[in-house]
């Protein structure tokens, strides 16, 4: 049994510690809006926030964040990054197929939280551990842009 | 040839029989007396609300927008009020280009615009007839906008007030149509529907479906078709916590488990071991070996025009070339899954399919029971690119559900996902070409060696010509006028395998036959667009290559080490050309700073995602130049995941400006036609930059080194 919170709320989960967060999440908790894209922390699909910090739930083992904070794609919205985050992306329309999308907005808040003003290098330096196979990286790094204008001017 | 798949996929229906079945939304009609249900494409509800219901796949393409605003554009909707649902599998729903359901071959716009329209138009003139009959006017004084009827004297009321009265009426079966001019929906850039749930992490995937009692498989699939299984460990995958059951099939071993992480550490256990056979010869030195007896061995024509075996005219200057392209994964984002439960005598799947049609027939043999029996609910496809065309992910699933008697929920790992998947063919083409005095193309000769795909996806037969359309398209149907032309095919039959990859034939055809083109402007000393247009005469050809040029500056100075490149395609019904400005890095890598692209795809339902879908297209085509490259030693795939599959991530993408040209020719396709013209752009702008000709996919970047 791992305790952690999770979106703000605590929650304990039925599973061996080496399993990887990513399917005690999904498959345990049935929060899949955290995707499943390679296993080998590879292709970001899977990012989310522990304490913060954009990880790779896919290689993390789930009883390596008993007691921290885990914060998913379905929880991100509740924060002023989050948010600003979320709604760039629908402004500029980002997703195509939209699988990898979580992963991507996952990494751009982790970014975007200690980086207000994100040059183009930061981008590509914070997001290049994200793979989208219909190629908006275009489109992420306008959002990216957008979403710090807007948190520039709320601040 | 979008003619050819519609044909292919016409022959592979004309084999089975559908079985007919009141459609859903009809049947949903009859329950809910509230909503005005005219046709199964579309729903009105009292509270203003029109729900349109989409057959086709959404896959990152776009057509959970575009199928809404066909319908929504002839019904005169307020956009606003329109949403989208997806719909069942139904013979209602058949793609019109193929026969049978199923999303592809970037046909889902230019099969639907009528039709669709046309339902949106029938539903407005009832909605007219209805106020008409209420007021008591005739329906000719009467117009529609942003989902209102209005009368002369200015009285309106919406389309949910209308609907009692539009109920009982008889669906018009020719309702008048808008010109083009009119529109007010189609045409303009539209923001998608679907974008919300891809947010906020609530967009359904096949993989996130969740079915009350179901385990989750993994499988350790056969490296290639008919490969068995020698052995393996049961005990030991059985001996992981979580682990329920294994089940060997024809095409694995699968391990079905409390979740997947037990599914996979179990799969994992196994160590199984094939039974290869002489498939075990099967390697790189083999496939190059049958590709070059192919070639050798080409003598089914695919084209022969004026004299193209006639000794040359004094003064003509003769080139040869050989080029190559490999085989290529699909690599979508979600790896292949499914979830199915097998009932008796029915059978419920959830999966991000392109093939609800296909699906049914495959599934029915299966399961044992009708196809009409077989319910298919499509999720969102985490990418497809032809990939989830396939039958591979729904049929394992069934009969692991079928034999284990519970909800299966099998996902492929990403390194079964690659390892045992449906290829992009490779092949390889050898070119004579002569340009004459005048430094005017005079010979195109190609002999061409590759797979058949009609016959190997099973979805089409070899003509008498012994010609499979697909290896030669875009060599011998090119858009350029030159006297002396021969093509011939030799096929080749390696036991991987293929399938359709975004773009199809024209993936790498098109990489051979621009970059060739271009190796000619340079034997004749031309500047490679001049040499095109002196030889094309098909005006929307000329449009893209002049309209790109002229937007990326063609000719004009670039930055110090920057060079261009230019190259077109025709596909799908679409023109599209993209020059690529282009640096070389000192250890040979290059840079795609830009790509300028021109497309012409005649009437536009969605500019913004024409836009989007050309960007998407030039990314997937330079991850295949870049790196893209399956191969195998002993009969087994040697890439994995995408430590070894690389493709492009953000760094590498280049900016990207999509000029598409005004048009009122009938729709194309969009979904693919941006990924042929990108691999040749690129190469020619590297010759340009080095005097270097690639002619092997992907690049070698040792070629370009210097430093």
């Amino acid at each position: 049994m791992v305790e952690f919170q999770l979106n703000g709320k605590p929650v304990s989960v039925d599973a061996d510690g080496d399993m990887p967060l990513l399917w005690a999440l999904r498959d345990k908790l049935q929060m899949t809006g955290t995707k499943f894209g390679c296993g080998m922390a590879l292709c970001g699909a899977c990012t989310v926030h522990v304490d913060g910090q954009a990880t790779r739930s896919c290689v993390t083992a789930v009883g390596s964040i008993a007691g921290k904070k885990i914060t998913t794609i379905e929880g991100i919205g509740v924060s002023v990054v989050g948010k600003a985050a979320q709604k760039a992306w629908i402004n500029v329309d980002v997703p195509q197929c939209g699988y990898c999308q979580s992963g991507q907005i996952m990494s751009a808040c982790s970014l975007l939280a200690a980086n207000k003003k994100p040059s183009d290098a930061d981008i590509d330096a914070a997001m290049a551990g994200n793979i989208c196979r219909c190629g908006t990286y275009n489109q992420i790094r306008e959002a990216i842009h957008e979403a710090a204008g807007e948190l520039a001017k709320g601040a | 040839m979008e003619a050819t798949r519609r044909e292919l996929l016409k022959a592979g229906a004309g084999a089975l029989v559908i079985g007919f079945a009141l459609p859903l939304p009809a049947r949903r009609a009859i329950a809910a007396t509230t909503a005005f249900t005219p046709s199964a494409w579309l729903r009105i509800t009292p509270d203003n609300l029109v729900t349109v219901i989409c057959g086709s796949s959404e896959m990152g393409q776009g057509v959970l927008t575009a199928i809404p605003m066909l319908v929504a554009e002839e019904l005169d909707a307020d956009w606003a009020q329109v949403r989208v649902e997806q719909a069942p599998a139904d013979k209602v729903y058949n793609n019109p280009a193929f026969g049978m359901q199923g999303t592809g071959g970037s046909s889902t716009v230019k099969a639907h615009w009528t039709p669709l329209r046309q339902a949106g138009a029938a539903a407005r003139e009832m909605l007219v007839m209805s106020a008409a009959t209420e007021w008591q006017l005739q329906p000719t004084q009467l117009r529609t906008a942003a989902g209102r009827v209005i009368a002369p004297d200015g009285r309106s009321k919406s389309y949910g007030e209308l609907i009692n009265g539009a109920m009982g009426l008889p669906v018009p079966a020719k309702p008048a149509l808008k010109k083009p001019k009119d529109f007010k929906i189609l045409g303009k850039p539209t923001k998608r529907l679907d974008t919300p749930a891809k947010v906020d992490g609530t967009a359904q995937f096949g993989i996130d479906a969740q079915v009350p009692g179901m385990v989750v498989a993994v499988m350790a699939r056969a490296p290639l078709p008919g490969v068995k299984p020698k052995r393996f460990d049961a005990a030991k995958a059985k001996a992981v916590k979580g682990v329920v059951d294994v089940i060997a099939t024809n095409s694995g071993v699968a391990v079905l488990a409390d979740g997947y992480w037990a599914a996979k550490t179990g799969r994992d256990a196994l160590g199984v071991e094939w039974d290869m056979g002489d498939k075990a010869a099967f390697g790189s030195e083999k496939l190059s070996a049958m590709l070059a007896e192919g070639m050798k061995n080409a003598k089914a024509i695919a084209k022969t025009q004026g004299k193209p075996m006639d000794a040359l005219p004094a003064g003509a200057k003769s080139i040869e070339a050989t080029y190559e392209a490999p085989y290529l994964a699909h690599a979508c984002m979600e790896p292949m899954n499914c979830t199915a439960w097998v009932q008796g005598d029915k059978v419920s799947i959830w999966a991000g399919t392109q093939a609800q049609g296909p699906v049914q027939m495959t599934l029915a043999q299966i399961a044992g029971v009708k196809p009409e029996n077989i319910t298919i609910n499509t999720a969102m496809l985490g990418g497809g690119f032809g990939r989830r065309f396939a039958p591979d992910f729904t049929a394992d699933a069934t009969e692991l559900s079928k034999r284990s008697g519970k909800p299966v929920k099998l996902i492929y790992s990403r390194e079964d996902d690659m390892a045992a998947g449906f290829y992009r063919p490779p092949s390889m083409v050898r070119f004579q070409g002569a340009v004459g005095k005048d430094g005017k193309a005079l010979l195109w000769r190609a002999d061409v060696a590759s797979h058949a795909l009609g016959p190997d996806t099973g979805f089409g037969k070899l003509p008498a010509s012994g010609v499979d359309e697909e290896a030669v398209t875009g060599i011998a149907d090119h858009g350029y006028e030159i006297p002396h032309q021969r093509v011939a095919f030799g096929r080749i039959q390696p036991p991987p395998q293929v399938w359709f990859w975004r773009s199809v034939g024209h993936s790498s055809n098109s990489f051979y036959t621009e970059s060739f083109v271009d190796e000619m402007a340079h034997a004749a000393g031309a500047d490679p667009l001049k040499f095109r247009l002196a030889m094309v005469k098909d005006k929307r050809l000329r449009g893209v290559l002049e309209l790109a040029a002229a937007k990326a500056g063609w000719g004009k100075p670039l930055p110090k080490g920057h060079f261009h490149g230019i190259a077109v395609a025709n596909s799908f019904g679409s023109y599209v050309a993209e020059v690529a400005e282009v640096s070389i890095g000192a250890d040979g890598t290059p840079k795609v700073h830009h790509v300028t692209a021109a497309v012409d795809c005649g009437l536009t339902a969605n500019p913004l995602t024409i836009t989007r879908q050309i960007e998407s297209s030039i990314c997937y085509a330079l991850s295949a130049l870049l790196y893209g490259k399956i191969s195998y030693e002993g009969g087994v795939v040697q890439q994995h995941n995408f430590y070894d599959y690389q493709v492009v991530r953000m760094p590498e993408m280049p900016t990207v400006a999509v000029h598409i040209v005004h048009s009122e020719e009938k729709p194309g396709g969009i979904g693919e036609p941006g990924t042929p013209p990108l691999a040749p752009a690129v190469c020619n702008a590297i010759f340009a930059a080095t005097g270097k000709r690639i002619r092997k996919l992907p690049l070698d970047t040792s070629l370009l080194k210097t430093a």
